[in-house]
């Protein structure tokens, strides 16, 4: 037995299905001025954007047929934002279907329908976050998430140095990047050498830097040192002077001719100078080298304000039981900070993962390799970067854009569902 | 055991020893340099027999050098960049902390997955859009670029913090009367300011030390922020201008530095109290 057939009217079957044109379900309700303003609002829609969505939306399926005349690149925007609004206009749709069923309902109910002073200051009341949420939202979909469409779409199209607007068009070729970065010996060589090089980066510089910090962070609060203040402020030094500065500081350094480390350190020595800038593995050295420098004093801050707040309690616990004190280091102190930064270390792999700014400015990605596109410690991001910037291979490197994203979300995605934060989180 | 201890002591001091070596003989070695006479390094030292301020007075001299014009435009993109990202972002973190209204999940697992991406992973689109929409080489481009990729990180920071402040303090201001835009103002954001000036210093911070979106949008000389600008310096014509792009580093290493150290405190503590709740 459904529950509308016990009351004698059906003012919400029929509100619903006049809102078929928004609007007149409304006025069916008797709400005479929501009614107007769903109309209204319903009809600026499609003026307003009739011409966006008939143009986009073409675009975007053909992206554009004749030379000069259509411009590729500029329909997909089109349809991008077409997309866009229209996914707006449903959802208002989708909300004035809802309303008008269930204003209905409770006339069906016999129930008073709210008045106008009602309505607005249940407006007020449930819109309020909308509202304040919406200048930050909109700038999100235009700056981040258009973007990101906008890779997402050119990674199935065949935009680059050849087929680029306005002389050429643009056409959509579906998997063939996918299929070429696994299948064409060139593209499928350089990326399995940037893939791999990236995952030893990053799981190198970044072990390097953590184990550094946390060592320094341990003997630097034992009890009976000195000059402790002076320590830790020494120690976050590389962390206060911009990354970008002290990156091109050591390129200066270790610059083969004139820089300080092959001239007066291994000079010094006795020791010729390495080819830190020529010789890919020493290129990767150096890097390595230097991100372990400028990463482990955040490592060591945060270890310091950990084991700051462990209680001595639990030491004093653990030398009345009789333990040594490697055995307190073992089971209290490492336990502990562990876990207190674990969440820290995991962004610290994804931060390396992505760390665009050492490659690039230690060294541009070099040295040049024969027999690939790549520069000898090009990661993947600076080899989408000089893809794009010097190459013009845009759908390329929209593709590896997306192979790259897939990684980073599944490794976050996976980190997040194990902490805390996210699982005590109240979604609803 | 008292042999012991010294041992162990000893070792602690050698390693900080080698360490403060290590730490300090490039920032010694680059205010060195910023000194040196002529413009190349060959037969420079750190300690320069004749030491010269000359470098950086062709710095401020504007027709020789952008580099005024850069510390002012990074100056002006990072204020603007952190004053929006604090407005927008309390405002967003605001909602979701305090509201409960359809599409609140959705729109928190988005956030989630939005702040994974770097926004610069989008680089190509980031370009193309800006040529489109003739935003490319204007410092609104990039500061509504940089804006937007700072949203979703922050607002889960502060939404994280915004948890923490009791509920029942905004329930008995409604009971009192208070509006949405008086709890907010008058009572929530006083007792947010620590995460307020987190994220304020992390929204400074990082339009500062970006340089693959700036790269990316800034054509012009005179429109580059210090990153681009510093990067441009050296790569035209390695090592010949080394000693002036020394200068350039010194005088913004400094300053940061400085700030950085007062504000250290700050920055542990913010983080591991928003960011990391366990």
């Amino acid at each position: 037995m459904s529950k509308d057939l016990s009351y004698s009217t059906s003012h919400s079957k029929k509100a619903l299905i006049l809102s078929i044109i928004p609007g007149l379900g409304q006025l069916y309700n008797k709400q005479f001025l929501k009614g107007a303003f769903f109309l209204i609002m319903t009809a600026a829609f499609f003026y307003v954007f009739y011409d966006l969505l008939n143009i986009g939306l073409w675009g975007v399926v053909t992206l554009g047929e004749i030379p000069f005349t259509d411009h590729s690149i500029f329909l997909l925007v089109y349809g991008i934002l077409a997309l866009i609004v229209l996914v707006f206009g449903i959802g208002f749709y989708l909300f004035n279907l809802r309303d008008a069923y269930k204003v209905g309902g409770s006339r069906d109910k016999h129930e008073p329908i709210s008045t106008v002073k009602e309505q607005y200051r249940n407006l007020i009341d449930n819109g309020f976050p909308y509202l304040i949420m919406s200048p930050g939202f909109l700038l999100l979909v235009f700056v981040v998430v258009f973007p990101i469409l906008f890779v997402l779409l050119l990674a199935f199209t065949n935009y680059d140095m050849y087929h680029s607007p306005p002389a050429k068009l643009v056409d959509w070729v579906f998997f063939k990047n996918f299929v070429d970065i696994f299948k064409v010996d060139m593209w499928r060589q350089t990326f399995f050498s940037v893939l791999s090089w990236t995952l030893v980066w990053t799981f190198v510089a970044t072990t390097f830097q953590v184990a550094l910090g946390i060592f320094l962070a341990i003997i630097v609060n034992q009890k009976d040192l000195k000059g402790k203040a002076i320590i830790r402020t020494v120690f976050i030094l590389p962390w206060a002077v911009p990354a970008f500065v002290s990156i091109l500081v050591f390129a200066g350094m270790f610059n083969e001719s004139f820089g300080a480390i092959n001239r007066d350190i291994l000079g010094f020595f006795g020791i010729e100078g390495f080819p830190w800038m020529t010789e890919p593995i020493f290129t990767r050295i150096a890097l390595i080298l230097m991100q372990t420098w400028l990463g482990f004093p955040f490592i060591f801050a945060m270890t310091t304000g950990v084991l700051q707040s462990i209680s001595q309690d639990l030491y004093e616990a653990a030398t009345v039981d009789g333990a040594s004190n490697i055995q307190k280091f073992k089971n209290i102190t490492l336990p502990l900070v562990l876990y207190a930064i674990a969440p820290v270390l995991i962004t610290q792999y994804t931060f390396n993962f992505n760390n665009f700014n050492i490659i690039y400015l230690f060294n541009g990605g070099g040295p040049a390799i024969t027999g690939q596109n790549a520069g000898g410690t090009d990661i993947l991001i600076s080899w989408i970067y000089r893809l794009t910037m010097t190459s013009a291979q845009y759908s390329k490197a929209a593709t590896l854009t997306m192979l790259l994203s897939v990684i980073v979300i599944t490794v976050a995605i996976w980190q997040f569902k194990r902490t805390k934060s996210f699982q005590e989180e109240d979604m609803m | 055991m008292k042999k012991q201890n010294f041992v162990r002591l000893t070792l602690t001091y050698l390693v900080v020893l080698i360490m403060f070596v290590i730490i300090l003989y490039p920032l010694a070695w680059i205010i060195g340099s910023s000194f040196n006479p002529g413009q190349s390094l060959s037969g420079s030292s750190i300690i320069p027999e004749n030491a010269t301020l000359a470098h950086y007075k062709e710095l401020f001299d504007t027709s020789k050098s952008n580099y005024v014009f850069w510390y002012m435009n990074s100056l002006k993109v990072s204020i603007l960049t952190m004053l929006f990202t604090v407005i927008l972002v309390s405002l967003t973190a605001y909602s979701f902390s305090r509201y409960r209204f359809v599409g609140r999940k959705n729109g928190l697992m988005t956030f989630l997955i939005l702040q994974m991406i770097p926004n610069f992973a989008a680089l190509i689109a980031i370009y193309i859009l800006a040529t489109l929409t003739h935003l490319i080489d204007t410092h609104l481009g990039l500061i509504l670029v940089y804006v937007g990729g700072q949203i979703p990180m922050n607002t889960w920071l502060m939404k994280g913090y915004l948890d923490t402040i009791p509920k029942e303090l905004d329930e008995s201001a409604k009971i009192d009367g208070a509006g949405h835009l008086r709890i907010f103002f008058q009572i929530v954001m006083p007792l947010a300011t620590p995460i307020l000036a987190v994220v304020a210093l992390f929204s400074f911070i990082a339009p500062f030390a970006d340089f693959i979106i700036a790269s990316i949008l800034l054509r012009t000389e005179e429109n580059y922020t210090l990153a681009v600008g510093l990067y441009d310096l050296v790569a035209k014509q390695f090592g010949a201008e080394f000693t002036t792009f020394a200068a350039g580093a010194v005088l913004i290493a400094v300053p940061i530095a400085i700030l950085f150290l007062s504000f250290q405190r700050f920055f542990v503590s913010g983080l591991t109290a928003g960011g990391t709740k366990g």
